[in-house]
């Protein structure tokens, strides 16, 4: 369509079109004003709280990545360093060693060493964890709870939306700041609980 | 004394199956005396906030560039290299998160839940292409886009869809982007990156669904140039609202059209605007007749639309976290032969009461229904506007880009034969 100065119809369209155009900026102005008032510089990034998850495992099958960015975490600082660690072993085991059968882990990457009698450390090899939470659950349930499953940051490619937090049925993920990424248990000094 | 020991820990566990037993300080932290180190946790971090920097800036720069490719160089060559490297960087190494189109869905979460925080970044990403395509058209669609991009490296045979399923089709992405506002605003889910078709191969990893999903839709890209562009992108809608209005936009002709159709079938996305001259006008009574009907039927469309969104608010709100579990808990004889789902164990575990449970269902349930007649509104707004469009006639005489569904790709300047000072040299 040619712009011929005379043409009032023209004139009256660009009239319109431009008007819309002014109008639009000032909407888009506005709404990202209205928005980055309470927007922070940081970026955020998915975490789950440790304290809501009931190790259902979607962890492990959920993430985008093949291999979950979901592992288990070791906080030692929580640690018992037992030798019967509700982690390490199968319910009912009962010589405890290292043999495959004995232990929790499917991909066995927990790692057992021996510290001194009667403590022994263990740790988790990352790579092989596929964030399953058996130990998790295992620790949970009669030992410190030092094993906490956490979205390792390093390996999470930060999905705008974690599929795994879609589908976690205790709604334990969030967003939190990327400068305070891990939510994990800190020590909780009280005695052993009646029943536990 | 060990084997009572197991015994005993074997008795809790069973007893302690379905117990939140976490984070109890059963036994203390022994005191070492062979000097034993403890390690740290470790706790590596997430990429360097940098480079959220870096890619604002890539953003604005690809944007400005593929600008003056479109409007300045007029060059396609320019703007595919420069899709190119956008596919590779947006696409392949930041691993397409956060994109634009998804990138609505933060902006409306963080409209309707006070406690969200957007980061800058992700609305800039939301910003920008729109700010660029209110001055120079769709020029992220062309060559930043790394969605485009992808389908535009495989459309190579290109085929004119039947016009009455093509404007059928074009429906979807406003019903799209009506559904992905929905469920953002009420913090249900985040539609566009669920069923987000490049992300998989961006990452070399994609569900089984998924991956059909993307598959069929590269496939079909063959031969329908562009399908998740024109049929499917929420953020294609917003952008065609905007480039309609833009201040420059490509032009087919660096000069004057001399209408002789060369043009006509370049552009693989049936964006071009083919004139329509009136030798024989309608008359005034045809068209004011027709104006009476659209000015009828739309209202109808959008009340109609309206009440069916409304009718279905239940239906549509079954994907919310929270209606969902107050439906299983409303139900237990449902899931009495199967083991205890795990929202049951995980809400047992959280000790909530149960009318909490119900009330925030509840909230949800009404935020949908109004929802619900909104999006019906808005569908039927836009049925009813689609339909005025078919129904009447704008006259032209020459070729021109659609400014709406024009992606700026800029294929159709190499057919225009005339040259920037009117001279016209017609290629052979
Ligand atoms: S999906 Fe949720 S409940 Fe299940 S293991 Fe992961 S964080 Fe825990
Ligand atoms: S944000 Fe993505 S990569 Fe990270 S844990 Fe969630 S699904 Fe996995
Ligand atoms: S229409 Fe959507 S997917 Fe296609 S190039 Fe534009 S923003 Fe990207
Ligand atoms: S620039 Fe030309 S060929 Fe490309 S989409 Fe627009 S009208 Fe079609």
């Amino acid at each position: 369509m040619e712009e011929t100065a005379g043409d009032p119809k023209l004139n009256r369209r660009e009239f319109i079109v431009r008007s819309i155009r002014v109008t639009a900026f000032l909407g888009l102005g506005g709404l990202a004003v209205l928005v980055a008032e309470k927007s922070g510089s940081g970026e955020t990034v998915w975490q789950l709280d440790p304290s809501k998850c009931i190790q259902c495992g979607r962890c492990a099958t959920n993430c985008v990545l093949a291999h979950s960015a979901v592992r288990c975490t070791h906080v030692y600082a929580m640690c018992g360093y037992c030798d019967l660690c509700g982690g390490y072993f199968k319910p009912g085991t009962k010589t405890l060693n290292t043999a495959a059968e004995n232990q929790l882990c499917p991909t066995n990457a927990i790692k057992r060493k021996f510290v001194e009698d009667p403590f022994f450390e263990y740790t988790i090899d990352e790579p092989l964890c596929i964030g399953c939470g058996k130990c998790v659950k295992g620790c949970g349930a009669f030992g410190n709870g030092s094993l906490q499953l956490q979205v390792r940051q390093n390996i999470c490619v930060h999905c705008n939306q974690c599929s795994i937090a879609r589908s976690c049925p205790a709604e334990a993920f969030s967003r939190v700041p990327a400068k305070k990424p891990y939510l994990l248990k800190q020590i909780t000094l009280e005695g052993p609980k009646s029943g536990g | 004394m060990k084997k009572i020991r197991v015994i005993f820990i074997f008795v809790v566990l069973l007893s302690l199956q379905f117990m939140n037993a976490y984070g109890v300080q059963r036994f203390p932290k022994p005191d070492f005396e062979s000097g034993y180190l403890q390690p740290e946790t470790l706790q590596p971090s997430a990429r360097a906030g940098l480079l959220a920097i870096m890619d604002v800036s890539v953003l604005a720069l690809a944007l400005a560039l593929v600008s003056w490719l479109v409007l300045k160089k007029r060059s396609r060559t320019g703007v595919f290299w420069t899709s190119v490297f956008s596919l590779a960087y947006f696409g392949f190494y930041r691993q397409g998160c956060v994109c634009s189109i998804g990138a609505i869905q933060n902006v409306t979460l963080a409209l309707f839940d006070k406690s969200y925080v957007i980061p800058l970044a992700v609305l800039a990403f939301f910003i920008l292409p729109l700010v660029f395509t209110l001055f120079f058209g769709r020029t992220f669609c062309a060559g930043v886009c790394p969605f485009g991009a992808m389908q535009d490296l495989v459309s190579f045979r290109p085929q004119k869809p039947d016009p009455r399923l093509n404007a059928v089709l074009g429906m979807m992405p406003y019903i799209y982007l009506g559904l992905a506002v929905l469920y953002a605003a009420t913090g249900s889910d985040f539609i566009i990156c669920r069923y987000d078709p490049f992300v998989g191969i961006f990452r070399f990893n994609a569900s089984f669904g998924m991956l059909i999903f993307s598959g069929t839709l590269l496939v079909s890209g063959i031969f329908i140039a562009r399908p998740y562009c024109r049929y499917l992108c929420p953020y294609g809608v917003l952008l065609n609202w905007a480039s309609r209005f833009s201040w420059r936009h490509l032009t087919i002709t660096p000069d004057k059209c001399i209408q002789c159709r060369l043009c006509e079938e370049s552009c693989p996305y049936d964006a071009i605007d083919i004139p329509v001259v009136d030798l024989n006008p309608e008359g005034r009574s045809v068209t004011a007749r027709k104006l009476i009907l659209v000015s009828l039927l739309v209202p109808f469309f959008i009340v109609l639309g309206g009440w069916t969104g409304s009718r279905l608010h239940e239906t549509l709100a079954g994907v919310n976290g929270k209606v969902r579990l107050a439906k299983i808990l409303l139900e237990p004889e449902r899931y009495r032969d199967q083991p205890e789902p795990f929202e049951v164990t995980a809400y047992k575990s959280s000790g909530k009461p149960l009318t909490v449970v119900y009330d925030e269902a509840a909230g949800v349930l009404r935020r949908f229904y109004t929802g619900g007649w909104l999006l019906g509104c808005f569908i039927g707004l836009v049925f009813g506007m689609i339909l005025a469009g078919r129904l009447l006639t704008r006259y032209s005489t020459d070729y021109t880009p659609n400014k709406g569904a024009c992606f700026s790709c800029a294929r159709c300047v190499d057919y225009c034969p005339v040259e920037k000072n009117g001279t016209k040299e017609v290629k052979p």
